[in-house]
């Protein structure tokens, strides 16, 4: 069916041109002179469609002068011709067909044609065509940009005629499946539209959406109970259920001009107050109408006595309701039309929905290594050591702002991240060995000293740095390449940001197990922690290994820090931001098990995204119910997700 | 018995003198009085201040006495005010919509001036219907058994929670942070209904007493605070000083022992964090009506932190200790923070003291845990000569690391 | 001979290590029992159980009388109901006074409004000084216990565990790091006390185990390896090899 029409049109645009052959596009404009000059929206059509199925050479030159306002009328003889504006008031003219210079001609033998607005758009839809068929492939895709951005029901002939000579097969197949997508909004065969509507079902692409659900749209519509709506109706409403409520539907009766309008409590508040007299309403003191009962009863009296309009009944709506039938009427005429619609979208619905469900999870996931990121320092300090550290989030912050002040010094952006990522550990991990040697080692065993101590430290670090930055929000610019996203489809994308920040995390899990599990370090820390005193007569100095290993777990703080302020505003308070969120990771994973802080952030990750889902207007909600949720969960699982065992979990 | 209560407890005797002398000297000093040395605002900072410490006797009971690191009493002192404050509120607006459709032509229904105080009330965050929450705001008794129920049922659920499943030490510091945290970014929403991060304001005016001057109105709640800290004082010397006393410092110090002497350690903790709760509860509505104004940053976790700054600087573990604590940080922190300390030159910089308190303050805490964990209040030490025991490592809590130690030394 | 406790058949075990296997064993009502046995043979994982401190895998622990299961119960309800256990460390609360310790452990009701209620009467007061005098701490009652010597500190704690007038005492080795007078002191107040109640005590020193002069149960790997009189014991083949045969 499509094929032959569009074989039918090729044919007569074969036609056209072979009838067309002998005259020139001087002769056809001047058979249209009159209405080119006149240049009004109105009459100007003809003219221009006989320009543009002329299948002359030189009419898109033509159209494109004359759009661009260059075309010029010589009076003298009423030829038509496109210029330029030479020195002295004078124009350089130029014809048409061969281009040829004609000469300088002053200006006031002339008339330049300025086409209004509404005929340049003329103009530019029979453009269209000849932008299709253009020989530059990128002025092919502008121009099917230029459609898809702004569609027209006078834009699929042209498409679709230029779809048979398209040498390019990747302009060629964005063609068709424009020109479907056209059909589907604007041809006038009710057959070719749900053809091309049932081609596209089940497609996640937002154009299709785009163009599938305007289809849809509805608007509600009423009319008397006992006539047989002519339009194309989605579903009848009714009155006084959540889809209507009986107040809106008689709103739509009195906007229709079935029914008179309610009195507002206001106006009868109006026409009580004008009707006082003797300090009373119809004999009711007017200190008594502070009851709706009363204002009732005044306000009938003065109905009766005619002093005032007869107040409309909730009886009288009831009756009005009866008496008339509501319903949606879709705005597409075509029930057919509609129904393939409806069906398209539910299945592209289903896809979407899956689709969906797939980004929410990589959502979580990126979520989660940043929850991990931001605790796995605090694994190691409070996890294996013992040692709570509530400046923890203040290293972060210093993480942060490493990368920013790096920047601020280095402008490749590539450069500076890599220089601020062993910067800012440097930096972490000489505070944290300094903090330890200062405060946290004389407070060991002393758990709850240690909080408040570095509680107080964390105090001075946040007043430090906005005495030195700021309170406002410092940027810390991501290079080039971690810009934009890698796209699945129109639904399922991911930034490059969050896919390295997972691949830090992977990075981070790596080099904890190996540096727990196969250094030297890893292997004296675990002794120190489990047994001080035994491994000090061992030859292990646990002075050294405490302050490595704390520097160790606020170094990796750092790095994590300048990972999060690729994506995060860079405060004073970024640090405070996560120190819960932290905590909670490690508590909830199981205290002293990497596994655990990872099962822990993916938890979390998880949890928090999936309320976010459920309830997308408020992510502040969101963070309650997941603090409440795992106050809940630490009753049933104290020790965490992943949990130590026997004797040595007790006391 | 033997002797009786004050007798055996001579510094409560001394305690309510000194607090007594205090109310009386600031009435004496003040703008009402005639003589106005101190001047309005003053005597509001220190009635709050007394509020403050209030809550820092809670705050003392239940970490200094029973070795539960709570971050979230403020949480519980900020929900007090919240109670008062909705009452303060809702019968201000209404006074003020009442005076304003007194000179309708037609007096206005009930629903209309519930209808027009939602709107005044709520038009903020876009509303103007009386959520849930507000269903008791109309009364004030309601409130104010609210003002102490609250506070309680939710120290009660969480408290029953959390040492049902033995959470002890620093993971139970944590989750009452936890709590406090998400208790404020709730209070923050729009639609919790108490005007999101507006919070409640206007509450400084006292609905019906329009013709009572704020001056004599902050000596009203000068004497109302000091008599809740009075009371509340009395109240905390009594419960620790006999054998319940006893128990939770116990606890406190050996909470398995005191399981295996055959006490319900979870109960006396409940009964603590509870009954700590509800003074917390009453010296926040106490507070936020002379501050004006509450709103959910006051909740926020770092205020709870705050809290056991103060009693650890005053001197956690013995009562006038948190008073001291309480009064002291916090007058000094307004005095600094309130721009009068003039800054000094380094040549270069400017040295801005409202800029650099923080550091100090933090600074300071740093030092008074690892120089003197006793505080303030260890300075009372050294006058009378007295010394604690030497006890090894479980130094004022119940840690696990205490234990490790105990066990490392044997 | 009725029974005052009974376990049997009780496994526990960590991480698949069996600290406990299959362990079986009864105590009477008056009765003095020593338990002996080599490092990680059970013994302190044994009165955990007892005290509901540790959780069996499978097994029962049965009570008194009334043949209550004690593995229902919390640990503060096992205590009410008469067990008393004194740990291997001394653990008094070292913060307050000799007389306020043995207080705290007097039998009384335990909860958290009648302990806010109290009043010391003249009765508590005596009984405190009673048992003050037969640990041998009467000059010691206002002082800090934490200012007591180590073995004051053992007979504190034994002072608090008669306190409560339990029938069933679980002490761990009581006599550790004390000078001989003060073990013959503390073997003293142990025999005492078993006169009325059952008294467990685990122990490592030979000698001091000897003086006690009761029935003893040798405990290997988690489960009873012998039992009776200490001579009987000394002979038994498995215990030489379980003590000096590695």
């Amino acid at each position: 069916m499509r094929v032959t029409l569009l074989a039918l049109i090729a044919l007569c645009l074969s036609v056209l041109s072979t009838t067309a052959q002998d005259t020139t596009v001087q002769d056809l404009m001047q058979s249209h002179r009159a209405v080119i000059e006149k240049g009004s929206r109105t009459t100007i059509e003809p003219a221009i469609s006989a320009l543009a199925e002329s299948g002359l050479p030189a009419v898109q030159r033509v159209l494109q002068k004359w759009q661009a306002k260059d075309m010029w009328q010589r009076n003298a003889d009423g030829l038509f011709f496109y210029g330029a504006e030479a020195e002295d008031r004078q124009v350089r003219l130029f014809d048409f067909a061969d281009d040829a210079e004609i000469g300088l001609f002053p200006k006031s033998e002339l008339t330049q044609l300025k086409p209004n607005s509404g005929v340049r758009a003329l103009i530019g839809a029979a453009l269209v065509q000849f932008q299709l068929a253009d020989p530059n492939p990128e002025r092919r895709r502008a121009a099917l940009l230029a459609i898809q951005r702004d569609p027209d029901a006078s834009q699929l002939a042209p498409l679709r005629a230029s779809i048979a000579d398209e040498p390019d097969t990747d302009i060629r197949a964005q063609k068709e499946r424009l020109a479907q997508l056209l059909t589907i909004g604007y041809d006038k065969d009710e057959a070719q539209r749900i053809a091309a509507i049932e081609a596209v079902s089940g497609s996640l692409s937002l154009d299709v959406r785009a163009t599938l659900n305007p289809l849809l749209q509805t608007r509600p519509m009423v009319a008397p109970a006992n006539e047989t709506p002519s339009a194309n109706v989605a579903r009848f409403l009714q009155p006084g259920t959540a889809d209507l409520s009986a107040g809106d539907a008689y709103a739509m009766l009195v906007e229709a001009g079935l029914a008179t309008a309610r009195a507002t409590e206001a106006d009868r508040i109006a026409a009580l107050a004008a009707n006082i007299e003797n300090g009373a309403v119809a004999g009711i003191p007017v200190a008594q109408l502070n009851t709706t009962e009363n204002r009732d009863r005044a306000y009938a009296a003065l109905v009766a006595a005619d002093k005032a309009p007869p107040f409309v009944t909730e009886a009288d709506v009831g009756n009005a309701l009866t008496a008339h039938q509501f319903f949606e009427v879709y705005s597409d005429p075509s029930a057919a039309v509609t129904t393939a619609a409806a069906k398209a979208l539910a299945a592209t619905d289903r896809t979407v929905g899956f689709n969906q469900a797939l980004d929410l999870a990589l959502d979580a996931l990126s979520l989660a290594s940043i929850f991990f990121l931001a605790a796995i320092g605090l694994a190691i300090t409070f996890g294996v050591m013992g040692v709570i550290n509530m400046a923890h989030g203040e290293f972060i912050m210093m993480g942060a702002y490493t990368g920013y002040v790096v920047q601020q010094i280095i402008p490749d952006y590539t450069v500076s991240i890599l220089v601020a990522l062993p910067a800012a550990f440097a930096i972490t991990f000489a505070a944290g060995v300094a903090m330890e040697r200062l405060v946290i080692r004389w407070l060991y065993n002393r758990p709850l000293e240690t909080l408040l101590a570095t509680f107080g430290i964390s105090i001075a670090l946040q007043q430090i740095a906005k005495n030195i930055f700021g309170t406002q929000a410092r940027p810390l610019t991501s290079p080039a390449w971690l810009d934009g996203a890698w796209v699945l489809n129109d639904v399922v994308s991911i930034s490059y940001i969050r896919i390295a920040i997972f691949v830090l995390a992977l990075i981070f899990l790596g080099v904890f197990l190996f540096i727990m599990k196969r250094t030297r370090l890893g292997l004296e820390t675990r002794a120190v922690t489990q047994n001080p005193r035994m491994a000090a007569s061992m030859g292990i100095n646990p002075d050294r290994v405490n302050m490595l290993t704390f520097g160790l777990g606020s170094g990796i703080a750092g790095i994590a820090g300048v990972a999060i302020g690729l994506f995060a505003k860079v405060t004073s308070e970024l640090g405070s931001d996560y120190i819960v969120q932290s905590f909670m990771t490690v508590v909830v994973g199981g205290v002293g098990n990497i596994w655990g802080t990872l099962a822990g952030a993916a938890m979390i990750g998880f949890l928090q995204k999936g309320i976010e889902w459920a309830n997308p207007s408020n992510t502040l909600a969101a963070q309650t119910y997941m603090i409440i949720f795992i106050i809940i969960f630490i009753q049933f699982r104290p020790r965490g997700i992943i949990a130590l065992k026997g004797r040595a979990a007790g006391d | 018995m033997e002797r009786s209560f004050i007798f055996r407890n001579p510094s409560v005797l001394i305690f309510l003198g000194c607090l007594a002398l205090f109310t009386l000297g600031v009435t004496m000093m003040s703008e009402a009085a005639g003589s106005g040395l101190i001047s309005t605002s003053f005597v509001k900072t220190l009635g709050k201040t007394l509020c403050l410490c209030l809550v820092a006797i809670a705050m003392d009971l239940v970490w200094g006495y029973c070795g539960i690191l709570s971050l979230g009493h403020f949480a519980f002192f900020g929900l007090g005010g919240y109670m008062i404050g909705m009452w303060l509120m809702y019968a201000r607006t209404r006074d003020i919509v009442v005076a304003s459709l007194a000179n309708a032509a037609i007096p206005p229904t009930d629903q209309e001036i519930s209808d027009a105080i939602g709107n005044q009330i709520f038009g903020v965050v876009g509303s103007a219907e009386f959520p849930l929450v507000w269903a008791f705001s109309s009364s004030l008794t309601m409130q104010l058994a609210l003002v102490i129920l609250v506070p309680g049922l939710l120290a009660l659920v969480f408290g029953w929670l959390a040492f049902r499943s033995r959470v002890t030490g620093v993971y139970l510091s944590i989750l009452t942070q936890a709590m406090t945290l998400a208790l404020a970014l709730y209070l923050f929403q729009n639609d919790s209904g108490l005007r999101g991060n507006n919070g409640l304001s206007g509450l400084q005016n006292i609905p019906g007493a329009d013709a009572v001057p704020q001056s004599v109105m902050s000596l009203w709640f000068l004497w109302a605070s000091a008599l809740a800290l009075g009371l509340g004082y009395l109240l905390a010397a009594w419960v620790v000083s006999g054998k319940f006393g006893s128990v939770i410092r116990g606890i406190r110090d050996d909470e398995a022992r005191v399981r295996f002497l055959g006490y319900p350690v979870e109960s006396f903790k409940l009964f603590i964090f509870v009954l700590t709760a509800i003074i917390a509860g009453i010296a926040g509505a106490l507070y936020y009506p002379q501050a004006g104004i509450i709103n959910p940053a006051e909740v926020a976790p770092i205020a709870s932190i705050y809290l056991a700054v103060w009693v650890a600087i005053g001197g956690r573990g013995r009562l006038y200790g948190a008073v001291i604590g309480a009064a002291f940080v916090s007058l000094v922190s307004s005095w600094f923070t309130g721009g009068q300390v003039p800054g000094f030159s380094l040549g270069a910089y400017t040295v801005n003291w409202v800029d650099w308190w923080q550091v100090i303050l933090g600074l300071s805490f740093v030092m008074v845990t690892l120089f003197a964990p006793k505080g303030i209040g260890g300075l009372v030490d050294l006058m009378t000569g007295a010394r604690a025991p030497d006890r090894h490592g479980a130094d004022l809590g119940p840690d696990k690391g205490s234990l490790q130690e105990q066990e490392a030394t044997q | 001979m009725t029974t005052l406790l009974e376990v049997s058949g009780v496994s526990v075990s960590f991480d698949g290590f069996r600290a406990i296997n299959n362990l079986s064993f009864q105590i009477g009502p008056a009765e003095m029992r020593a338990i002996i046995g080599p490092n990680g043979a059970g013994k302190t994982t044994f009165m955990d159980i007892i005290t509901g401190k540790t959780r069996p895998d499978e097994g029962r622990v049965i009570w008194g009388e009334r043949s209550v299961s004690l593995l229902k119960m919390s640990e503060e309800k096992i205590a009410q109901a008469g067990v008393g256990r004194k740990f291997q460390r001394p653990t008094v609360f070292e913060d307050q006074s000799v007389f306020d310790n043995l207080l705290l452990a007097l039998k009384k009701d335990r909860s958290p409004l009648s302990v806010l209620f109290y009043r010391r009467s003249a009765r508590d007061r005596d009984k405190v000084q009673d048992l003050a005098a037969e640990i041998g701490l009467s000059d010691q009652l206002s002082r800090k216990s934490g200012e007591l010597s180590h073995g004051q500190k053992q007979w504190l704690e034994i002072g608090m565990l008669l306190a409560q007038e339990p029938r069933l005492l679980l002490v761990d080795e009581p006599a550790a790091g004390m000078t001989p007078e003060e073990r013959e002191h503390t073997t003293g107040i142990l025999v005492e006390a078993a006169k009325t109640r059952a008294v467990v005590v685990v122990e490592h020193d030979m000698e001091f185990v000897r003086r006690l002069n009761c029935k003893v149960t040798v405990l290997h790997e988690g489960s009873v390896l012998a039992e009776g009189s200490l001579d009987h014991v000394t002979k038994n083949q498995d215990v030489i090899d379980v003590y000096l045969g590695r």
